[in-house]
């Protein structure tokens, strides 16, 4: 007679089911393969739908001519220092929100009655105060980051284990110490998270602000030859910012790998 | 130099308003180089005591306060019941933690971090991260940290009271090794009456509602070597007669 077997296997070995790197490029490039089919049988026109070999190859002529770096360079430097300054001072306001709580009954009505205001509105108001210039894309970008960064950060600070700070008080720490050392690399976790939700927000608010109110920058490219009608140079703008956005992700991604090693 | 535990009291407000007196008219000290153990039910204030000592839970009445200390901070340090390890920080950074506040020289503290990370047996793991240490690791990493700032006082809640009953009996064995290497002041908290009279030089028995002290035993026993056969019988006399004290009590903590 022979013994029936039953093997058990693992039920939930698709948790830890690995993927193939390939695998992430696999839906872009089939997204590209067919918009190019689409656009080679002409069912729409390229003035509507340019092929994507085509946006390249406009893409890396406006590259060889100057106007990409020319319009790319201002776009940068608005959203490198909008973003700056945001996070550095929505992180600092939201660990003192979170640590005093004379600060957080003062400071966190205020935030929360200026935070549901989507800040574009703001612009005008922006460039009556401070012109037209640089200072009031830089401002609007720094603010639309501001929120998102306070607010994580502030439930990041909520959510360190009380044990750890009273460890570090008995081992000595003065308040400030407890801040630096405990709080905000606890808090990290949920900053990060803050800082990835505002290079949406901030990339957003960069292409809005130069539509509006900027003679150059990425933004108002798209803008211009949107009004002209040169749908493949609107594109290669469009395309610019896609990849803006990935490598600002990316570079989120490696700081945050960097600075996390322990989770 | 002592530690005096001065008339302390301590009433909690509870969530429907009633107060709720966890501790009453608390009075012992405790001496240079005592170890010094509380037990009683759960419940019985333990935890709280330990608190106030630790400065982390003002008193509602009494003080606590150290005795001939010469113009100089006391110096506590506490090993916590959840551990308390920062994730961010490898063994090594743990360890120096309480140093790092002292601003001693960078090869003092090198040397004591290495001094104490090798007491508590984890050279190896220097390195790790908390989450890649087992439970009984990780307290003895806890423990290391503790040692290493040299305290005036060294305070313990329940450290062993989440590893497993192995485990357990090899830390309290590695905790009397190191001790008597150090010889610190010690107050430790435990509902294991076994590990009391295993650790102590003076064993507090608390009772409950209200937490007060029923009754202070010396156990006349050599420090070490208390698990061998020749004193079993001292050893088992202690335990039962400490039972005894808090028996009633702890059945009472188990129909609430
Ligand atoms: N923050 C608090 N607010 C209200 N009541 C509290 C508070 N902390 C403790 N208590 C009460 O004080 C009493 C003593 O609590 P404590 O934690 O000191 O007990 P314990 O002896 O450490 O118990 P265990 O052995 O279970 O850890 C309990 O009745 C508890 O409900
Ligand atoms: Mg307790």
């Amino acid at each position: 007679m022979t013994v029936h077997k039953q093997i058990i296997t693992n039920r939930v070995a698709f948790l830890e089911k690995k993927v193939p790197l390939y695998a992430s490029a696999l839906g872009l490039i089939g997204l590209l393969v067919l918009w190019e089919i689409i656009c080679s049988t002409k069912i729409v026109s390229p003035l509507f739908l340019p092929a994507p070999s085509a946006i390249v190859v406009t893409g890396w002529d406006m590259l060889i001519s100057g106007e990409i770096t020319r319009n790319l360079g201002p776009s940068l430097y608005r959203i490198g220092l909008g973003y700056t300054i945001g996070s550095v001072v929505g992180i600092l306001v939201g660990l003192i929100l979170g640590f005093s709580k004379w600060a957080d009954a003062i400071g966190t009505p205020v935030v929360y009655a200026i935070y549901p205001i989507p800040k574009i509105a703001l612009l005008p108001l922006f460039v009556l105060w401070l012109g037209i210039g640089e200072l009031s894309k830089v401002t609007i970008i720094a603010l639309g980051v501001f929120f998102p960064v306070v607010i994580n950060t502030f439930s990041g600070v909520k959510s360190v284990d009380q044990i750890l700070i009273k460890a570090a008080v008995t081992f000595g720490s003065n308040h400030f110490n407890v801040i630096r050392k405990v709080i905000l690399p606890g808090a990290l976790p949920m900053i990060f998270a803050g800082l990835k939700l505002a290079a949406g927000t901030s990339l957003l608010l960069l292409v809005a602000a130069e539509m509006i109110a900027a003679q150059n920058g990425i933004g108002s490219m798209v803008l211009h030859y949107g009004n002209l009608m040169i749908t493949t140079k609107l594109m290669v703008g469009v395309l610019v910012l896609s990849l803006l956005g990935l490598t600002f992700n990316r570079l989120l991604q490696w700081l945050e790998n960097k600075l996390l090693p322990w989770r | 130099m002592k530690i005096v535990i001065e008339n302390v009291g301590k009433t909690f407000t509870s969530a429907k308003k009633e107060q709720v007196t966890a501790l009453e008219d608390i009075n012992f000290s405790i001496d240079e180089k005592e170890f010094v153990v509380l037990v009683g039910p759960s419940g019985c204030g333990k935890s709280t005591l330990l608190n106030i000592v630790g400065g982390l839970l003002s008193p509602s009445s009494g003080s606590v306060y150290f005795e001939g200390m010469m113009d100089k901070e006391p110096n506590l340090a506490i090993v916590f019941q959840e551990i308390a390890l920062f994730p961010w920080r490898t063994v090594y950074q743990n360890v120096i933690y309480g140093l790092e506040e002292k601003k001693v020289s960078k090869q003092e503290l090198k040397e004591k971090a290495d001094f104490y990370i090798d007491m508590v047996g984890l050279t190896e793991f220097k390195d790790a991260y908390p989450k890649q240490l087992s439970g009984g690791m990780k307290q003895r990493v806890g423990i290391g940290r503790a040692l290493a700032v040299e305290p005036d006082l060294l305070l313990m809640d329940e450290p062993f009271s989440a590893l497993d009953a192995q485990t357990r009996t090899l830390m309290q064995e590695e905790l009397l090794t190191i001790w008597n290497r150090t010889q610190l002041s010690t107050l430790y908290v435990t509902h294991n009456i076994q590990e009391a009279v295993y650790l102590a030089d003076r064993v507090i028995v608390l009772s409950r509602h209200p937490g007060q002290i029923k009754s202070i035993i010396d156990i006349d026993l050599p420090k070490m070597g208390r698990g061998e056969e020749q004193y079993r019988d001292k050893f088992e006399r202690y335990a039962d007669e400490i039972w005894q004290l808090i028996r009633n009590d702890a059945v009472e903590a188990l129909k609430e």
